[in-house]
């Protein structure tokens, strides 16, 4: 019988820490199965946050260098510059890229930092037990907004996806989701293409991942999949935001 | 071997491009931004060299952090308020075991304090200056020739130990120009093993400083401290000047030993017996010398640009053995040798 489906070669064979439901998980595997099918293990350099996905080394079969709190651009900048041959994508949740590291995030996009971004958006941070996040929504419940987001007391959320594709220096944006198998295949596609663009030197890539935290959303797993595309994905619309290679012809 | 005229921002900038430093990140902040600017110029024409002007002191040492686990040579510089920003980065590479050298020309303080030379960051910088249990090998130049030999040193040393350097040095010793011999930087010596640059074919690796096991990190930390205390052993440097028959023995760094080499000499000229112990590392700090220096000198002065740092480290290495006097100047004043030996003959005299 031929084999159609198999873990990746760049994901280790460790079970997840993530809870059920989560988004990490999916997306992590998908960076995988791109770095495979683009044959750059070997050559590639991962970035890993403070938050969920800290413990990402033990998962990615690729190396990897933690970044404090919020500097993965910055860290990444550094990797890259020094080796401008490898893949170096860094992994940040939305506190990390959006609110302590939105300089840095800001910057390396705006200097057109050869990298590419994975930015898992799950509208609150997550490991820390649910507080408020820069891309929470309007009316949402968290730990530290507890009557719901005000945009008087606390601002409204952040498109950075939007608002980084203003930026000369970046090259391609997607916002994507990985609540359906529809979703989750394009979200794959996406985050292959930046990389191709980072291996053609094009600039700075950003994929947005729109990620279903159901623990702190107290939702259900199935739940919180609905709840993407009901409630996540009206303030973040789902698709290209930015690709300045819009109409020529890819392989994908 | 060439002597030029150069100022201690440009000879630490030019002995860092000589000794192999192929990355640098910065943020401008007086007086260290001739520093900058040379390596603005420089290292881009260095071969496969990096220079980024960083959006924030923040970002310029998570940058070197990025750049020396890739196995550049990797440096940032700054300011004192500056350095504040840079004890996250600090922390990290000390945790993580990663080389890189970290120069601080400071200025008056507290807070955004004034851009004159100070020595207000000897606890920050010998105390490990961020969060945890960790230490920072701190060299401390007196002058410009010395600045350029630390800067090559400091390398080697960050290389040899996998530990941050910091080169602490004043507004002043930034500043001012001097004379300056290069020296010959040695070749680098650096194992591969520690490079991330992609598995290749092989095992993938991380660098990490999260260590959520409680043991695992304790055991982590006295890794650290073993290292700390090889470099307690084998590192320290200090100088001494004049101390012989002295009856008074003067103890400062960096340009406060300068000017106290002024007075010193000035008073030794009135029959003073005065002379000086100067640390030229601050950590690990030379306590022997002055333990074994208080064998025979019942009396010390310490003198420093600050309300009084190092003067705990002599008063911890001296255990009460003897009297330790203070002249502090913080907040940017530096007084002249005449001032300084004023100090000197009021204590000499008790």
């Amino acid at each position: 019988m031929k084999k159609v489906f198999s873990r990746p070669r760049s994901l280790k064979n460790t079970p997840f820490h993530y809870c059920a439901g989560c988004g990490h998980s999916i997306t992590h595997r998908l960076i995988c199965d791109a770095v495979d099918q683009l044959g750059i293990r070997g050559i590639t350099i991962g970035v890993p946050p403070a938050g969920c996905a800290v413990l990402a080394y033990n998962y990615f079969d690729v190396d990897m260098l933690e970044a404090p709190h919020g500097r993965g651009c910055a860290v990444a900048t550094g990797i890259k510059r020094t080796l401008p041959d490898r893949v170096v994508f860094s992994y940040q949740g939305d506190g990390d890229l959006a609110a302590i590291g939105t300089a840095e995030t800001f910057h390396a996009a705006n200097r057109g930092e050869n990298i590419t971004v994975i930015f898992i958006n799950n509208a609150v941070y997550g490991m820390t037990g649910g507080q408020m996040a820069p891309t929470t929504l309007l009316g949402m419940m968290s730990t530290t907004s507890p009557p719901g987001r005000s945009a008087t007391l606390d601002g409204h959320p952040i498109r950075m996806s939007e608002v980084l594709a203003r930026l000369e220096g970046t090259a391609y944006i997607e916002r994507c989701a990985v609540n359906s198998p529809q979703n989750i295949l394009r979200a794959g596609r996406a985050i292959r293409k930046a990389f191709r663009y980072q291996m053609d030197g094009a600039g700075f890539t950003m994929i947005e991942v729109l990620s279903q935290c159901p623990t702190n959303w107290k939702m259900t797993a199935a739940e919180s999949c609905k709840w993407v595309d009901e409630v996540m994905a009206q303030a973040f619309p789902i698709g290209v935001i930015k690709d300045i290679r819009k109409g020529e012809k890819h392989a994908d | 071997m060439d002597k030029i005229l150069i100022s201690g921002n440009w000879a630490c900038g030019e002995a860092a491009i000589r000794a192999g430093c192929r990355f640098y990140a910065g943020y401008p902040i007086t007086p260290q931004n001739e520093l900058t600017e040379y390596m603005a110029e420089h290292m881009r024409q260095a071969e496969g060299g990096t220079f980024i002007q960083a959006e924030s002191e923040i970002a310029a040492v998570n940058m070197v952090l990025g750049a020396s686990a890739a196995g550049a040579r990797a440096m940032t510089s700054s300011s004192s308020p500056g350095i504040s920003l840079k004890q996250e980065g600090i922390s990290a590479l000390a945790a993580d075991e990663l080389p890189a050298v970290i120069v601080n020309m400071m200025r008056g303080g507290p807070g955004l304090g004034n851009i004159l030379p100070s020595q207000g960051d000897y606890f920050q910088a010998t105390r490990g200056g961020g969060h945890g249990d960790y230490r920072t090998i701190v060299l401390a130049p007196s002058s410009v020739q010395e600045l350029a030999d630390l800067t090559m040193d400091a390398f080697d040393l960050s290389d040899a130990y996998r530990n941050p350097v910091l080169i602490l040095g004043d507004g002043m010793t930034g500043q001012m120009m001097e004379p300056v011999v290069f020296g010959k930087p040695r070749p680098r010596r650096y194992s591969e093993k520690y490079v991330l640059k992609g598995a290749g074919e092989g095992r993938s690796r991380f660098v990490r400083a999260l260590i959520l096991d409680a043991l695992r990190m304790e055991e982590h930390n006295w890794k650290l401290v073993r290292k700390y205390n090889v470099i307690l052993q084998k590192e320290v440097r200090f100088e001494t000047f004049r101390t012989g028959n002295a009856k008074l023995v003067i103890i400062a760094y960096g340009i406060a030993a300068r000017i106290a080499k002024g007075a010193i000499n000035r008073l030794r000229d009135s029959g003073y017996r005065v002379g000086l112990i100067r640390p030229i590392t601050l950590w690990p700090f030379p306590a022997q010398i002055i333990r074994d220096t208080a064998e025979r000198i019942g009396s010390f002065l310490v003198f420093e640009m600050s309300t009084g740092q190092m003067l705990e480290d002599v008063k911890l290495a001296l255990e009460g053995r003897a009297r330790v006097g203070f002249y502090g100047r913080p907040g940017g004043i530096v007084p002249t040798p005449a001032e300084l030996a004023k100090a000197i003959v009021q204590e000499y005299q008790r």
